[in-house]
């Protein structure tokens, strides 16, 4: 395996500073790792070969000129298909839209390209990111690094995959109810969602537009911060989009130190539904807090259970209008009836074979949801329980600086294992949901392996709104610690893919 | 389609007293759309332009795009909400109106529901009679407008029996203000001349706020009509019918008129009205079933997650009311006076919903009486014949520029008709008619000379009357000149050239 793959962001980005390497030798051996391990893992729906190794060299070259660049310049990027990508092909994992090539680029690939980043594909998602495993993708499953029979979360596990399978720095998700956090939990890796409105959401294929947060998906809690740094800052495109700027990330990471540090744990979701190696290591890190400086506090959160059922009415009724457009009149797939038909009936076929079932499971959640009669009951009671919600973390965060809980209660669970069981699949967000209905920011990072599986665990912490720099601070402290008591990364455990390699070379590739 | 049979209008307001509602659709003028940076067709500088060009991928719906709030049509919509007496919400929503059509590109359409913008107002509104009447306004609602389908194939241009059809996203996320009037009793038989009048007043109110180019016949302003019925003495209201594409002020008055008297007819029968839109056929002067409506429709309304809500500042508000024109009947009588018009002049104007056209000609250049003569004579006569709105015919630039030629000289009032037949049939500016058609007065005396001499030469007779001092006779040189001439020169410029020329050698 190439050295440079092994790199973090933060090291990558300096070496090629330092002309150690170039953005070019970079982005080849990533492609290459790509071409070697992706066949078994399927983090990429599209890779950006020619692409992507035209932007390395013409940052070289830019830089070779004289021209400054930021701390990530020339490092690669995969980026979940759910941002559109001028001339990239831009899916969110459905078949509805495959084929389609955007005109623009949504605002945080903007950012990145602008930040001298180098766009390597588009990662693997559930479709229209509904959904905890991937499975739910148009394209096939991803299948998670630690364990190929394994899920790697969902919706981004693409991106998870692809930065766990050294296959990428870093990548850019998107997080509704735990599409960033989940699979981060479940490969070992970092994933932050940011303050709603922190990351613009322009050129984000919309699933719920209230929940929605883009953010960063790497193997560090520095590179985390590094890309949040890029893309985050107000967007004239986004209304919701936060007006004041934002202090640097990285920064808060290089000062971290927990002491003195109030941590509350959430009692709802610290509970005997957690899986037993998911718990204890949630535990040992947060005495490991304790020991330097932090102190623990049990916090009441008693409408955070209602908060899984509220985002099942809520998602679901924004979702029906959001994915209204998609009926084949602009853009995107088009089927028209044996012997022709009305507007109306291509619409119809267009959606009947574009989408798939999770997607019109939720479409008639939601257009019921928002029925006339119906929408006091269902839309109008989850708005209500979201501002329960979100007093319930205003009290918190009275009390603590952040809020820590297990990412998810179990480890990865194996391909095909709940997708027949929708509502077995939702409760794996039921830590990370609470965050996206309040709109305040959180962190999951490696807390280590379940001793019962050997799989990976993830702690998540959660912060006030606008003050994700606390999650940073707790997160690199933890991230230090732990790595002290490794002896080094937890992706250092994880399993060599180049059998995997061998194998898809003999099978010709899976 | 079988003629609806009509009841006689005073047999039918014997029986029912009409109650009719208004929904009036504004485009804003503003530069750009509604949400999105593209160009706005509602503004003249971009009313030309090639289908799907104005646009974004906002406009489009594209995945990923989100709207964005245009700031200038907020504050075009206070300062009309302002002007139509409403108060303003210190905060209002914007909301998805959910249903399927291709015209629409995400399948929503981003309105406001239950927070609108402005609320609870009055409109005075003055009749050609002289009664005035305040309509009680219910709501001023912001909102974006679809785009335009052309239908292809198939006998009717409506979407049922089209072989195909077009969609031009132009006009997708126009901004629009929809004026919605409460129930307005009391009008009796001046139903439809109120429901003219009161479009003519809002247009009045958006053109005097610059709001919006407000000319119907570009769809700047657009009406529904509601129209129901209930039998003289019953509390209970009728069951509406709601008439669109009413797309002139003749046409408002008369799809009224015609609702009425269907209704009664209907009524009168033992029969009951259905719920439902009407289509207005300018061509038969009728109006035909559209698709049944009921206070059911199902839009799943819920409000617009990628908007936060308008809240514009006490300063702001108070700012544009401080700004706000004068009302249009204190501006009428203020014009009155400049103009130096009689009564008689002045309601001439008035009632042929001309107020705005002359007003925005004189500000063009012309003298008051050049462009009330212009506007309420020879273009109003064409209109009629049309049957058509005057406002439609011509600029109000174009016509004083007209009646600036013809002070100037270079037109006699027999060629300044010629020349507006052009500017109608859409020949380009008066200037650039004269030009092409060759149309301006010879002002040239050597031409006028030569043609004078020929035909003193071919009348002797005549010539010796003139020399006899009988000037009459110079008629019938004039007239063989004027023919030469083939009319454009200055009949008393060739007498006094004929009486010249025939009393020298």
């Amino acid at each position: 395996m190439s050295e440079i793959i092994r790199l973090t962001a933060a090291e990558l980005g300096a070496k090629i500073a330092a002309g150690e390497v170039s953005s070019v030798e970079a982005t080849r051996a990533h492609l290459d790792r790509i071409a070697s391990v992706d066949g078994a893992v399927h983090a990429f729906l599209h890779v950006n070969d020619e692409g992507a190794l035209a932007a390395a060299a013409d940052v070289d070259r830019r830089r070779a000129a004289g021209e400054a660049f930021g701390p990530l310049a020339g490092v690669p990027i995969a980026i979940k298909d759910v941002l559109v990508t001028e001339g990239m092909p831009s899916t969110a994992g459905s078949r509805i839209l495959e084929g389609w090539i955007p005109p623009y680029d949504a605002t945080p690939v903007r950012l990145v390209r602008e930040a001298g980043m180098i766009p390597l594909g588009k990662t693997n998602m559930d479709e229209f990111a509904m959904g905890s495993s991937t499975e739910h993708s148009a394209y096939g499953p991803t299948h998670n690094p630690w364990d190929l029979d394994r899920i790697p979360g969902g919706s981004g596990g693409g991106s998870a995959a692809s930065v766990a399978a050294f296959e990428a720095p870093l990548a850019l998700g998107s997080d509704t109810g735990g599409s960033i956090r989940q699979p981060a939990h479940v490969t070992g890796t970092v994933g932050v969602k940011p303050t709603y409105g922190a990351v613009s959401r322009y050129g984000s294929i919309a699933l719920a537009s209230s929940l929605d947060q883009i953010g960063p998906v790497t193997r560090t809690v520095l590179d985390a911060a590094l890309l949040q740094d890029v893309i985050a800052g107000h967007d004239p495109h986004d209304s919701t989009s936060i007006p004041e700027a934002w202090p640097s990330m990285a920064d808060a990471v290089r000062r971290a130190d927990v002491a003195g540090v109030r941590i509350g744990v959430v009692k709802q979701l610290d509970s005997g539904g957690v899986q037993a190696g998911v718990r204890s290591r949630f535990h040992e890190s947060l005495a490991l807090l304790e020991r330097n400086g932090a102190e623990i506090v049990e916090i009441d959160a008693p409408n955070f259970e209602y908060a899984i059922a509220a985002y099942y009415l809520i998602l679901p009724a924004e979702a029906s209008s959001n994915l209204a457009k998609f009926d084949s009149v602009r853009f995107g797939l088009r089927v028209t009836p044996e012997g022709g038909g009305t507007v109306e009936q291509v619409m119809a076929a267009s959606r009947e074979a574009g989408f798939g079932p999770e997607v019109k499971r939720r479409i008639i959640l939601g257009t019921y949801a928002l029925s006339a009669g119906y929408y006091d009951a269902y839309y109008g009671s989850a708005q209500k329980v979201r501002t329960l919600v979100q007093r319930d973390f205003e009290n918190a965060f009275a009390k603590v600086d952040v809020l820590a809980t297990p990412t998810a209660p179990t480890t990865a669970f194996k391909l095909g294992e709940k997708l027949d069981d929708p509502l077995a699949m939702y409760l794996n967000d039921v830590a990370t949901i609470p965050a996206n209905l309040a709109g305040v920011p959180g962190i999951s990072l490696p807390a280590g392996l379940a001793p019962e599986d050997g799989l990976p665990v993830g702690i998540q912490f959660l912060a006030p709104a606008r003050q994700d720099a606390r999650l940073y601070n707790v997160g690199a402290a933890l991230e230090r610690l732990l790595e002290a008591e490794w002896g080094g990364p937890l992706l250092n455990r994880a399993p060599d893919l180049s059998s995997h390699e061998m194998a898809a070379a003999e099978e010709g590739v899976i | 389609m079988a003629r609806a049979a009509l009841m006689d209008f005073d047999k039918a307001l014997e029986l029912f007293e009409p109650v009719i509602g208004l929904e009036v659709h504004v485009e804003l003028n503003t530069m750009t759309k509604m949400f999105s940076s593209a160009p706005n067709p509602a503004n003249s500088a971009f009313h030309v332009a090639e289908p799907n060009t104005l646009i974004t991928p906002v406009c489009l719906g594209l995945p990923g795009s989100l709207p964005v709030v245009n700031g200038e049509a907020v504050r075009s919509s206070i300062s009309l909400g302002l002007a139509l007496g409403c108060e303003i919400a210190p905060s209002s929503r914007f909301a998805r109106k959910n249903y399927f059509y291709p015209d629409l590109a995400k399948n929503y359409q981003i309105s406001q529901y239950d927070e609108p913008i402005a609320f609870d107002g009055e409109v005075e509104v003055e009749l050609e009679n002289g009664r005035v009447f305040q309509v009680p306004i219910e709501r001023a609602h912001m909102e974006e407008d679809a785009g335009k389908l052309t239908h292809v194939g198939g006998s009717t241009g409506r979407i049922q029996g089209a072989e195909y059809s077009l969609v031009d996203y132009n006009r997708a996320g126009v901004p629009l203000v929809e004026i919605v009037t409460r129930p307005i009793f009391g009008a009796e038989a001046d139903a439809p001349a109120l429901a003219r009048a009161y479009v003519s007043t809002i247009r009045d109110i958006a053109i005097s706020l610059g709001i919006s180019e407000a000319r119907m016949e570009r769809g700047n302003l657009r009406c529904d009509a509601n129209v129901s019925l209930r039998p003289r003495g019953q509390e209970k209201l009728g069951t509406r019918t709601e008439t669109k594409n009413v797309n002139s002020f003749r046409s408002i008055e008369r799809a009224v008129r015609y609702e009425i008297q269907r209704q009664a007819a209907i009524l009168a029968d033992g029969g009951s009205i259905t719920q439902e839109t009407r289509h207005w056929h300018e061509d038969t002067g009728t109006t035909s079933a559209g698709r049944p409506k009921s206070d059911a429709d199902d839009y799943r309304y819920f409000p617009e997650p990628d908007l936060l809500p308008v809240v514009p500042s006490p300063e702001l508000i108070e700012e544009l009311r401080a700004a706000l024109p004068e009302p249009p009947a204190a501006r009428r009588r203020r014009l009155k006076g400049e103009w130096g018009f009689t009564d008689l002049d002045f309601q001439g104007v008035v009632n042929s919903d001309l107020l705005v056209e002359v007003t925005q000609t004189v500000a063009a250049g012309a003298t008051p009486a050049a462009a009330r003569k212009w506007w309420t004579g020879e273009l109003a006569r064409i209109a009629n014949a049309q049957n058509v709105d005057a406002a439609s015919l011509a600029t109000p630039e174009h016509v004083a520029e007209l009646a600036q030629l013809v002070d100037s000289g270079t037109l006699t009032d027999r060629l300044a008709r010629q020349v507006l037949e052009g500017v109608i049939a859409g020949e380009g500016s008066p200037q650039q008619v004269v030009d092409a058609r060759g149309l301006a007065v010879v002002s040239d005396d050597g031409a006028l000379i030569a043609a004078i001499d020929e035909a003193l030469a071919s009348q002797p007779d005549v010539l010796a009357k003139i020399r006899d001092g009988k000037v009459q006779a110079a008629g019938a040189v004039i007239g063989a000149v004027m023919k030469a001439m083939q009319g454009k020169a200055d009949a008393a410029r060739v007498r006094e050239l004929v009486l010249e020329r025939a009393t020298t050698d």
